[in-house]
């Protein structure tokens, strides 16, 4: 298990600004959390970030060949800093 | 959206008996921030390609930088990267990457680096940041927590801070499994007690950072979070 | 033009007789999970076979280590690319499991603690093709490897040999499971190379 941290580079394709800064309430528990402290599972076919208290699946995002894939798992927004 | 940059290996140094920097020259390296990482591409020559992480144990230094690397067992890159890849040849870096795990220079606030193991990579780029802005810059503690002495990475690092004797910037080897003849503290796993430190406690307003092994980092951060510290002033990077 | 590395092979992807392509030999057992390693005490332990008209047939753990057991000796080709000869497993046979249940589905849906699904044409799961393995090189498989109980079916890509089971639901259409929403091969032969939806 890593955390989102790890995900600054394969996320770097999909978002703008880095999206490891941004945080994203659980809907399932009401976590507040930035994305580096998600709990990431990234061993087996894709990446599944989840919530660090409840796990539950706050996105995927894989490689294919020619694809790049994301889902949003159970939802929840993501608030990213602006200026 | 960042793009793959051709890196150069200049020297490969030791940190231990297997683990070893690689410094790099990085074509149009834009510059970083300690705690931040790269993704590093390696292609074989029949197309396949393989991608991992590596923290930046060194701050900005032109188009030069720093990445060190314990080889895992059965590992696909690790092994190849500390033992095979030939000075002269060329990798693909994408990066800077991570804008959590920073320590920024200009933030004021004493800074409490734990590291486990290997975690201690990213605090080192940390540690040597601050060591660049001499008396101007904040309390910085290090909690290295290392098996034995074998492991102790950055060992040039470590020494200059205990010879230098500068209450602002203290380290402490917390050996886990065998210490050096003489050693203050009893061998033995992270405690409160190793964290729990005058100029670093939550009134102090400190913020630490967190690397390492998962276990160890929950372990790290609950310790932390009941001495009171906010647990977003508490970054956490965990590895395998 | 990529920058290629010198000497790097990665892990080395020969053919062979036992090697479908694109895969490598490894003598280790990696853990690939998708989420934390869920806990499930045998006390508590059950499987639940559940057919495409809602009927429901289960075993307790108890009941489960009563049935006819099975010894398998299998080779393991898992999607991360790696391959593992000559595993061994003891468990229940789905044959076994799947005797006297009265059913019209071509498909399954294989359902696990901590929410993991895959899905399988029901022909794969017959025919000494597939077990419930409880038992992995003769001990009691580990959690961090699917235990008590996990899915095992060989023949097709590892992730299909689902972890920590609880259950089977059989349908006369097609659901698709945990990877298979996310583009991997709703069948995974290996020796096809099916990875994802468009192989």
């Amino acid at each position: 298990m890593r955390d989102g941290n790890a995900l600054a580079g394969p996320l770097s394709d999909l978002f703008l600004p880095d999206p490891t800064t941004a945080w994203r309430l659980c809907p399932g528990c009401g976590t507040d959390a930035a994305l580096a402290a998600l709990h990431v599972y990234d061993q087996g076919p894709a990446a599944v970030a989840r919530c660090p208290r409840c796990s539950e699946i706050a996105f995927r995002v894989a490689r294919h060949p020619g694809q790049l894939w994301f889902d949003f798992g159970r939802g929840g927004a993501l608030r990213f800093p602006a200026s | 959206m960042s793009d793959w940059r051709r890196a150069e290996l200049r020297a490969r140094t030791p940190e231990s008996t297997t683990a070893r920097t690689l410094h790099l020259t990085v074509d149009g390296w834009p510059g970083h921030l300690p705690g931040q990482h790269v993704d590093v591409r390696l292609t074989a020559d029949d197309g396949y390609r393989a991608v991992r992480s590596y923290s930046l144990s060194a701050p900005a230094d032109g188009d030069r930088i720093e990445i060190s690397v314990q080889p895992a067992p059965f590992g696909e890159v690790s092994p190849y990267l500390a033992e095979d890849f030939p000075v002269g040849a060329g990798i693909e870096v994408k990066g800077p990457l991570g804008g959590w795990f920073v320590w920024k220079p200009e933030r004021p606030g004493p800074v409490l680096l734990v590291a486990g193991g290997s975690g201690i990579a990213p605090l080192a780029a940390m540690l040597r940041a601050r060591l660049d802005l001499g008396d101007a810059g904040p309390p910085f503690h290090l909690a290295y927590s290392l098996r034995d002495p074998g492991q102790r990475w950055f060992g040039a690092l470590l020494d200059g801070i205990a010879e230098a004797e500068d209450p602002a910037v203290t380290a402490a080897c917390l050996y886990t499994r065998t210490a050096p003849p003489g050693h203050p503290r009893p061998v033995g796993r992270i405690t409160a007690a190793d964290l729990d430190l005058p100029g670093f406690r939550p009134a102090d307003g400190a913020l630490a950072f967190v690397c390492g092994p998962t276990a160890f980092v929950e372990k790290a951060a609950n310790l932390l979070v009941h001495l009171g510290h906010r647990p977003d002033r508490v970054r956490t990077e965990r590895f395998g | 033009m990529a920058t290629l590395t010198p000497g790097f092979h990665g892990h080395r992807r020969t053919r062979g007789d036992r090697l479908p392509p694109g895969q490598f030999r490894t003598e280790d057992f990696p853990v690939l999970s998708a989420g934390p390693t869920p806990e499930v005490p045998l006390d508590r332990w059950e499987f639940t076979l559940t057919t495409e008209d809602g009927e429901q047939h289960r075993w307790t753990w108890e009941q489960f280590q009563a049935l006819p057991q099975q010894d398998v000796t299998t080779d393991l080709h898992c999607v991360t690319r790696w391959s593992k000869f000559d595993t061994r497993w003891r468990g229940v046979s789905l044959d076994t499991l799947l005797e006297g249940v009265a059913t019209g589905a071509r498909f399954a849906l294989a359902e696990c603690h901590g929410g993991y699904t895959t899905n399988l044409p029901l022909d794969d799961l017959r025919g000494g093709k597939a077990w419930i393995a409880h038992t992995y090189d003769g001990e009691p498989l580990a959690a961090e490897h699917g235990g008590p109980a996990r899915l095992l079916v060989p023949h097709l890509y590892f992730w299909k040999s689902a972890k920590w089971i609880s259950g089977i639901t059989l349908g006369r259409t097609d659901r698709r499971g945990f990877w298979e929403q996310f583009g991997y091969h709703d069948y995974g032969d290996p020796w096809r190379e099916q990875r994802t939806w468009n192989d």
